[in-house]
């Protein structure tokens, strides 16, 4: 059995790191080839993971997302090696590692409930993998040093991790996970169980020693604002299977289907026939009757039968009689910053629309108030099958 | 306000009342009573002479000769090095085996976890006497092992393995006796282990030896220590293993006892070696109580 070579000595931070971007024509750093799982056998199994194929770059800062039970865990557990694939084909740079045992892989875990070992304290935590590696005991003091640096926990060295916080903990999880400074570092959602401030603080941080590190980040988390705040690339997943891999830009402006359109943040969704030509633009028929220009780059010939799909922020209210279509205001929600409608346009479902408040001036809406709904051609989409 | 801590310290003693009531009757004053009679002269017939005397102790390392004179008898001294060793031996053999019992069923479903414990403590509802007994159909000549000797022609019909009666075979009736009593503590601590501390060891780049050692030993370390205290201080003080598996020549500090209080009638003596027995539990509960301090942070969570 082959034994990968954990990075053999620990590169200095680098604080100007590459960005991903730059540095994607290199080897992949994970390419999954159809990895399948299935848990128990018989009519109690549960299938896990359904040919699930996509790349990983090098350095980059890469989450999966999706709902609860899609997979995600078990995908990073097969990662990890703690779980055993049951058919397909795991590469960590060019290397299968279906059969490395967990211990031999260079890639390291942030538990979700951080798993420090209770009997440790945190800078014993912290060396604990080094040690693993026979490392020279020099080096071990001083990447333990700059790794509680790195996340600001020097003054907690010589404390046991009963005497700390969740978020201190969720640190010296961070720290012990990099000391060996692995090829890829996996992390199921580490912020799960802070409260919500420390969060958003934390996403900062993350985003920022991943960086400093340039080592692949590997994220999970069912939290669609975390993933298209601090990601990379994104794949999006359902039921096992991946429903699309790409930026957060991609993800949420390009959505590849209807799963994920309603997954990463709101969106309205109508039904409808094409009636003109398939081309950039296409005029569609609406159910209700309602003529509407669309986006047709995703629409394929031959085409009739369509989803359309737009963001609630993406449609702008009009006085009455001056939108594409007049509809009527029936609820809305006030969040502070932006108001959320539900306006009936006669349609099978309301549209769902986001207004900003961010002018003075701005008309206050009501329900039952009568107002022009705006349609913008080119964000209202033709959605792939 | 200043005695408040006065008062907290005086509620918490009569609180203590009770617990120190049953202490003080049940293990306190039997022991004052054996360590008295342990000073005092034997009467012929059992019971004691109210006469202070140090002859029990003297005839535990001392030989009297016809002329009064006293010659240095290792004899009990024997007795005594065999009793520890044997029941260390005992208690090495009950973790070796223990461990790995305790790891399995606490490895178990949840459900299944409690059937294994409780067949683990089936063995503790029959009589200790009866299963010692088993031992002897088992160890014994033209037993369940010599058998197979026997007809494969491996052992002519004069000779014997010769297992029985010995030290081995000591050591497996108290190993056999008390291996409950490893597996449960040890079960304890391993039941709340949390798994995932074991992922965390592998993910760290330990071998299962390296997680072996550096974080399951580690965290059952209350449950191995309670373990050997509760093979090692009942098997120090056996009689039953030691009268019926080792045929009454190896003797063991608790057939002992019980010989000087039956048969020999000699209480003083019996009590000095019971004197002797306890200093034996008493320097390994120090050793325990050392040992535990050491992790007691962990008891924290
Ligand atoms: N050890 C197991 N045995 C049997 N089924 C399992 C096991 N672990 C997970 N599953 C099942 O596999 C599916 C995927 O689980 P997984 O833990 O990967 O989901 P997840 O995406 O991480 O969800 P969450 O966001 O809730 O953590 C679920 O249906 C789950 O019930
Ligand atoms: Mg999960």
């Amino acid at each position: 059995m082959t034994r990968i070579q954990p990075a053999a000595t620990v590169t200095p931070l680098h604080p100007a790191a590459p960005t991903a971007v730059e540095r994607s024509g290199g080897e992949p750093a994970v390419v999954l080839e159809n990895v399948c799982k299935t848990y128990g056998r018989g009519a109690s199994a549960v299938e896990a993971l359904r040919g699930v194929s996509f790349d990983i770059r090098d350095n980059e800062f890469f989450t999966l997302l999706g709902p609860s039970g899609c997979g995600k865990t078990t995908l990073l557990r097969a990662l990890a090696g703690f779980e055993h694939v049951s058919g397909g084909v795991i590469r960590l740079f060019g290397q299968d590692i279906v059969d490395v045992p967990t211990h031999k892989r260079p890639v390291n875990t942030v538990f979700q409930s951080y798993s420090l070992f209770p009997h440790m304290t945190v800078s014993e935590n912290v060396a604990y993998g080094l040690r693993r590696l026979r490392r020279p005991a020099d080096e071990i003091r001083t990447t333990v040093a700059e790794m509680l640096q790195l996340v600001k926990m020097e003054r907690f060295a010589d404390r046991l991790p009963t005497q700390l916080s969740g978020g201190q903990q969720q640190r010296v999880a961070l720290a012990r996970a990099l000391a060996p400074h692995p090829k890829v570092l996996l992390l199921d959602e580490p912020l799960s169980a802070l409260d919500l401030k420390l969060r958003q603080a934390m996403r900062q941080e993350l985003k920022q020693i991943q960086a400093e590190t340039a080592i692949t980040f590997i994220f999970v988390t069912h939290d669609q604002d975390e993933a298209l705040s601090m990601s990379d690339r994104i794949a999006v997943m359902s039921e096992g299977q991946v429903q699309q891999v790409g930026t957060p830009t991609e993800i949420y402006e390009h959505p590849a289907n209807r799963f994920v359109a309603g997954f990463v943040g709101d969106a309205n969704f109508i039904e409808a026939e094409i009636t003109s030509p398939i081309g950039a633009e296409v005029t569609c028929r609406t159910k209700g009757g309602l003529d509407l220009r669309a986006n047709g780059a995703k629409a394929r010939p031959g085409q009739r039968s369509v989803t359309l799909f737009l963001r609630p922020e993406k449609v702008r209210l009009a006085p009455k009689g001056q939108g594409t279509v007049d509809g009527q205001v029936e609820t809305i929600q006030y969040l502070g910053n932006a108001c959320l409608m539900e306006i009936g346009i006669g349609e099978a479902a309301p549209v769902l629309v986001s207004e900003r408040m961010a002018d003075v001036d701005q008309p206050r809406r009501a329900v039952g108030d009568r107002v022009g709904v705006v349609f913008d051609p080119r964000a209202l989409q033709v959605l792939e099958e | 306000m200043a005695n408040l801590p006065e008062n907290a310290a005086l509620r918490r003693t009569l609180a203590l009342g009770p617990a120190l009531a049953i202490i003080g009757i049940f293990m306190l004053i039997p022991v004052i009573i054996m360590a008295s009679y342990s000073f005092l002269e034997a009467k012929s017939f059992g019971g004691v002479n109210w006469v202070f005397s140090g002859d029990a102790y003297v005839q535990l390392f001392y030989e009297r000769m016809l002329d009064d004179s006293l010659r240095l008898s290792p004899g009990y001294l024997i007795i005594i090095g065999r009793s520890v060793a044997l029941a260390l031996v005992a208690m090495v053999c009950c973790l070796l085996v223990g461990f790995p019992v305790a790891w399995f069923i606490a490895r178990q479903p949840l459900r299944q976890r409690n059937m294994w414990i409780l067949l683990i403590t089936i063995p503790f509802w029959t009589n200790q006497l009866v299963r010692t007994f088993a031992w002897i159909i088992i160890l014994g000549r033209n037993g369940v092992i010599e058998v197979p000797f026997r007809w494969t022609g491996l052992l002519a019909p004069e000779q014997t393995l010769g297992l029985m009666y010995s030290n081995f075979a000591i050591t497996v009736g108290l190993t056999y006796t008390f291996i409950p009593l490893m597996v449960l503590p040890i079960y304890a601590s391993l039941e709340k282990l949390d798994f995932s501390l074991v992922e965390a060891g592998a993910d760290l780049y330990s071998s299962r030896w390296e997680t072996f050692s550096n974080i399951i030993i580690p965290l059952s370390k209350p449950g191995i220590i309670a373990g050997c205290l509760l093979v090692f201080i009942p098997s120090l003080g056996a009689f039953i293993q030691p009268d019926l598996l080792g045929g009454g020549k190896n003797l063991m500090l608790g057939t002992l006892v019980q010989f000087q209080f039956s048969t020999a009638r000699n209480w003083p003596f019996g009590s000095a070696i019971a004197m002797i027995l306890l200093a034996f539990v008493v320097v390994f509960l120090m050793l325990y109580a050392r040992a535990s301090r050491g992790s007691k942070s962990l008891e924290v969570h």
